[in-house]
């Protein structure tokens, strides 16, 4: 199990005005190839910021960021753009699907970044969208799917290109207990069975138990570990 | 082209009274565009085809138009017999000359007046105009107070249909046929023989004298022979260039009157895609942001958006096109400027005219969706996927 | 009703760049209305400049033949007749083709008795009087090209070939500004004599008579018992108002002036359709908004009236400011075509047709919007998303 993300001394501030706000201070992390992370603190702590960093979205201030050997830290707009479409899957809290466009289209947007042709593409997203079980909503718009059938898709999205890590913002956030509580068991199912590693902010304690670490930001500050 | 074509199309679906609403504005100019452009077109072609290029017009110099023309019979007969005229078969010079006069004559139904061209002709005349044809009835018999109408003429004016009678020069003449001009001016005229044109209206002198070339590069001898000959006070053109040359000042007036209007309407719906193509970035500004952490780059963004303003430009064009064609059906009756004279013609259609407005519409979508999708291009990823 | 405004006001400024853009569309729509009326009445500028007790006297064939000057006298025996004057078109190029005002051979004194608005000043009414190749311009005219009185005038003549040189005597300006002020006038008897000495068969005709005429409620009368004195004789004549001898000629190209107010009509929907969008799509974010109102206890006609409000704010704005442009663009018009539309000013009844196109606008916009508003119950409303 080798470290995927290797992160030091990483700071993160944004300025109002003249003033500098820090957002992260020194954080310290290493996140192991398969592992299953849960990133919890209060409002304001900078636990999304951190995840944003980690997934490329934004650029940090200070510190070393390594994903998988690659200090992504280094690249342009558009090659980190890239970088995302090989190797980020995401899931939000508010699934962020395209209205406009059936499960199945939403499932095949980040293969229309690869060179991919049209009938591997539709191998992949038939393959992934089966993982979810919602093979037979491939045709359905997200405004004929329930928030638990959304979220599916979305995940199937975040997988549908092998990433090297998923990232998901508050993925319950939005769902009852119930579907909540199936969501989850399929996250884990992705880390244990396809051995995906996987990386989540969370306010709930329950979904954060799911995974194999916690670990707690305060004030942008990295609890022990 | 990394975000697909139908991304875009299935956005302008998905919110049909804003599109629909945004291309009827759209439309609504590309017709008026497109109008213009065939009216222009149809008024072309009318005089364009009025003449023969094989034909001769002896005119007094300085005439722009026939009925300001006048030939004493002296000049006429020295231009009857220049050598460059040509002969028909059985040897009769193929020359007419010919009188043209405006007659006030009241239209049907709503009688009002308009001037109606009556040109005096021969036997001749009719036949160096082979583009005109008898529809209905008979030529009128020289020497006779019998006349022919062109069948704009005859359907739209009191007392020139078939077997009616006009007053004029104290007699009564009777229309004993309708002319078939196809899109030529002729159809606007009335015919008739032109010794008793001249009587009727105590005229010694012609309007015009036609002839036929031997030779097409006979023009330039006779040009040469009017310039050099000190007894003529006239001068030469082709039939089909002075026909084209009448159409001038009303066609200039109508292109620039209608391109002046075509511009200053396409503001206001430009301004209507600008409103709707910002709307659309407004309210789908998370679904960028998602594109963009994706890993969709800002140009695939940028382009997208103006792919939809570009489709949603055509959309406005093809529906404005169809509105346009549908003029063809119109005639148009007004006086020309330049001749006086009623002038009627069609709006004519063409592959070029189509083109040329969908080119316009799509024109109108880029200009309206391209401050849009620079926005849309611009946004920072993490403020969008806040966004609500 | 201070309150509603307010709240009218401040629910635009939320969105002040669509509203800001809508409006502009609005002032382009009634800039390109108001200059499109006046440019219709720009066409009948020479029906309005007519007086009910001028007839004019022409040749029934057409204004292409001529009339015997000796039908003059035959005139002034009809009863009801005051003044007979004569006119005729000289057609003339002044340096360039494209220096276009009408030319008119009159005879003088008569004339300008029945065209009591042309005002001149005695003494140059005088010196045009006496002075046989003397002309009078209008002020509009005499403006154009820099004219001095005493300036040599010459005239190319198309129809009367030659070169002709008049002496500018006299300006005259109009009594209102529906009189045409570029108009050129010269003795016809200048004209006539020297006809006369090429023995033109043009001689001793003239293209129109003027008839003055008391009362002119008798005009049809008169004109009939003119023509009566003609008919059946070498040139009949046909008379008529003067009114309706300028509507001949706008009648002429009728279908031109047709067109030109369907398109006015044209731009007036192609921003209906921008404004009802803009409508619709303000509406549209705020149903949440309005299920809020309506729980509230405000009902459809608080609520339709707040939606309308805001339409008409946008329109009214629009217009007031598009009806301000377009006089001075109007005014810029009138000096480039003056050539050919000698009258080219904005009229009243073109302010109030674009105040009501700019308030039938934003009322129209709203329709739609203020229906699905009343349409969609309070539930719908709340759980909409946005």
């Amino acid at each position: 199990m080798s470290a995927l993300v290797e992160i030091r001394s990483l700071s993160k501030h944004y300025r109002r005005g003249s003033e500098i706000i820090p957002v992260l201070t020194a954080i310290d992390l290493v996140i192991e190839e398969g592992d299953f992370l849960a990133l919890m603190g209060p409002s304001g702590s900078g636990k999304s910021t951190l995840l944003n960093l980690i997934a490329g979205l934004d650029r940090p201030d200070g510190g070393t960021l390594l994903v998988a050997g690659l200090d992504i830290s280094t690249l342009s707009e558009n090659e980190l753009a890239a970088w995302r479409a090989a190797n980020v899957g995401f899931v939000f809290q508010f699934y962020n699907l395209i209205p406009v466009l059936t499960a199945f289209e939403n499932v095949e947007l980040p293969l229309l970044l690869t060179h991919l042709d049209r009938k591997a593409r539709r191998e992949h997203v038939e393959l992934t969208l089966d993982l979810v079980g919602l093979s037979e909503r491939s045709r359905h718009y997200p405004g004929q799917l329930s928030g638990g059938q959304q979220q599916r898709v979305a995940i199937a999205r975040a997988l549908v290109t092998d990433p090297t890590l998923i990232v998901a913002d508050e993925p319950t956030g939005d769902l009852d207990r119930v579907t909540a509580g199936e969501i989850l068991d399929l996250m884990q199912q992705l880390n244990s069975e396809l051995g995906k590693t996987i990386i989540m902010v969370t306010h709930d304690q329950r979904a954060a138990e799911r995974a194999h670490h916690i670990r707690h930001l305060d004030k942008g500050v990295l609890d022990g570990g | 082209m990394k975000i697909p074509l139908k991304y875009s199309w299935k956005n302008l679906a998905a919110r049909r009274s804003t599109t629909a609403l945004t291309a009827i504005g759209l439309a609504l100019v590309v017709y008026v565009f497109a109008t213009v452009l065939m009216l222009s077109e149809g008024l072309r072609r009318t005089l364009v085809t009025t003449g023969s290029r094989d034909n001769v017009m002896i005119l007094r110099r300085g005439s722009t138009a026939e009925i300001q023309s006048s030939i004493d019979p002296e000049q006429s007969a020295v231009v009857a017999g220049f050598p460059e005229v040509a002969l028909a078969p059985d040897g009769t010079r193929l020359v007419s000359k010919e009188l043209l006069v405006l007659m006030v004559l009241p239209k049907r139904g709503s009688q009002k007046p308009a001037n109606v061209t009556l040109r005096g002709l021969t036997m001749v005349g009719r036949a160096l105009r082979p583009q005109v044809a008898l529809a209905e009835g008979r030529w009128f018999r020289p020497g006779s107070s019998e006349i022919v109408a062109g069948n704009k003429i005859a359907a739209g004016f009191q007392g020139a249909g078939i077997g009616e009678s006009l007053r004029f020069g104290q007699r009564e003449w009777t229309v004993v046929g309708i002319l078939d001009a196809g899109t030529t001016g002729f159809g606007s005229e009335i015919w008739g023989d032109v010794d008793q044109f001249r009587q009727a209206f105590r005229r010694i002198t012609y309007s015009a004298v036609l002839f036929r070339l031997r030779a097409d590069a006979d023009f330039d001898a006779v040009r040469k022979r009017l310039a050099t000959d000190p007894r003529l006070t006239v001068e030469a053109k082709r039939e089909s260039v002075f026909y084209a040359e009448q159409s001038e000042v009303m066609v200039t007036f109508l292109t620039v009157l209608g391109m002046t209007l075509s511009v200053v309407f396409s503001l206001a719906a430009v301004i209507g895609a600008l409103i709707t193509m910002y709307g659309a970035v407004a309210s789908r500004t998370r679904e960028i942001g998602t594109l963009r952490a994706l890993g969709f780059p800002r140009r695939a963004i940028l382009i997208a958006f103006l792919l939809e303003s570009s489709l949603l430009g055509l959309t406005g064009g093809v529906l404005g096109v169809l509105m346009a064609s549908g003029m063809q059906w119109i005639t148009v009756s007004t006086m020309n400027w330049q001749t006086f004279a009623e002038l009627a013609f069609t709006f004519t259609l063409t592959p070029v005219i189509v083109g040329e407005s969908l080119l316009f519409a799509l024109t109108m979508g880029l200009l309206g969706g391209a401050l849009p999708a620079a926005r849309a291009a611009r946004m920072d990823i993490l403020a969008a996927l806040r966004a609500g | 009703m201070a309150f509603f405004l307010r709240l009218i006001l401040r629910n635009l400024m939320r969105q002040r760049l669509r509203n800001g853009l809508t409006s502009l569309g609005v002032v382009v729509a009634i800039v390109a209305f108001g200059l499109l009326r006046t440019l219709v009445d720009a066409w009948y500028a020479g029906v309005e400049g007519t007086a009910p007790n001028r007839l004019i006297t022409r040749n029934a064939v057409s204004l292409m033949f001529a009339l015997p000057i000796h039908y003059g006298a035959r005139i002034r025996q009809i009863d009801g007749v005051r003044v007979v004057s004569h006119i005729t078109w000289f057609g003339g190029i002044y340096q360039d083709p494209k220096n276009f005002f009408p030319q008119f051979a009159i005879e003088p004194a008569s004339y300008l008795a029945l065209y009591r608005e042309y005002l001149v000043s005695e003494q140059e009414r005088a010196a045009f009087l006496r002075d046989r190749k003397g002309a009078l311009a209008g002020r509009k005219l005499v403006e154009r090209y820099g004219w001095k009185i005493g300036d040599t005038i010459p005239l190319e003549g198309t129809i009367y070939p030659g070169t002709w040189t008049f002496v500018l005597r006299g300006v005259y300006r109009g009594a209102d500004a529906k009189t045409d002020e570029t108009q050129f006038f010269f003795h016809w008897e200048y004209l006539n004599e020297t006809l006369k000495r090429w023995r033109s068969a043009r001689a001793e005709h003239v293209g129109a008579f003027v008839v003055g005429i008391d009362p002119p409620e008798r005009a049809a009368e008169i004109s009939a018992a003119i023509d009566d004195g003609f008919r059946n004789s070498r040139a009949e004549t046909l008379t008529e108002t003067e009114k309706a001898f300028q509507l001949g000629f706008v009648f002429m190209t009728e279908a031109i002036v047709a067109v030109i107010e369907i398109v006015s009509g044209v731009i007036i929907v192609i921003v209906l359709a921008v404004l009802a969008n803009t409508m619709a799509m303000s509406v549209r974010e705020r149903k949440r908004e309005y299920a809020t109102l309506k729980a509230l206890g405000f009902g459809t006609w608080h609520l339709g009236g707040l939606i309308v409000g805001e339409a008409l704010l946008i329109s009214a704005i629009g217009g007031a400011l598009g009806i301000a442009l377009t006089f001075p663009i109007a005014a810029e018009f009138a000096v480039r075509l003056s050539n050919w539309f000698p009258i080219f000013r904005v009229s009243e009844s073109t302010v109030v047709l674009a105040a009501g196109a700019s308030l039938l606008v934003g009322i129209l916009a709203a329709a739609f919007p203020v229906w699905q508003v009343w349409r969609t119950s309070v539930t719908d409303g709340l759980s909409s998303l946005g």
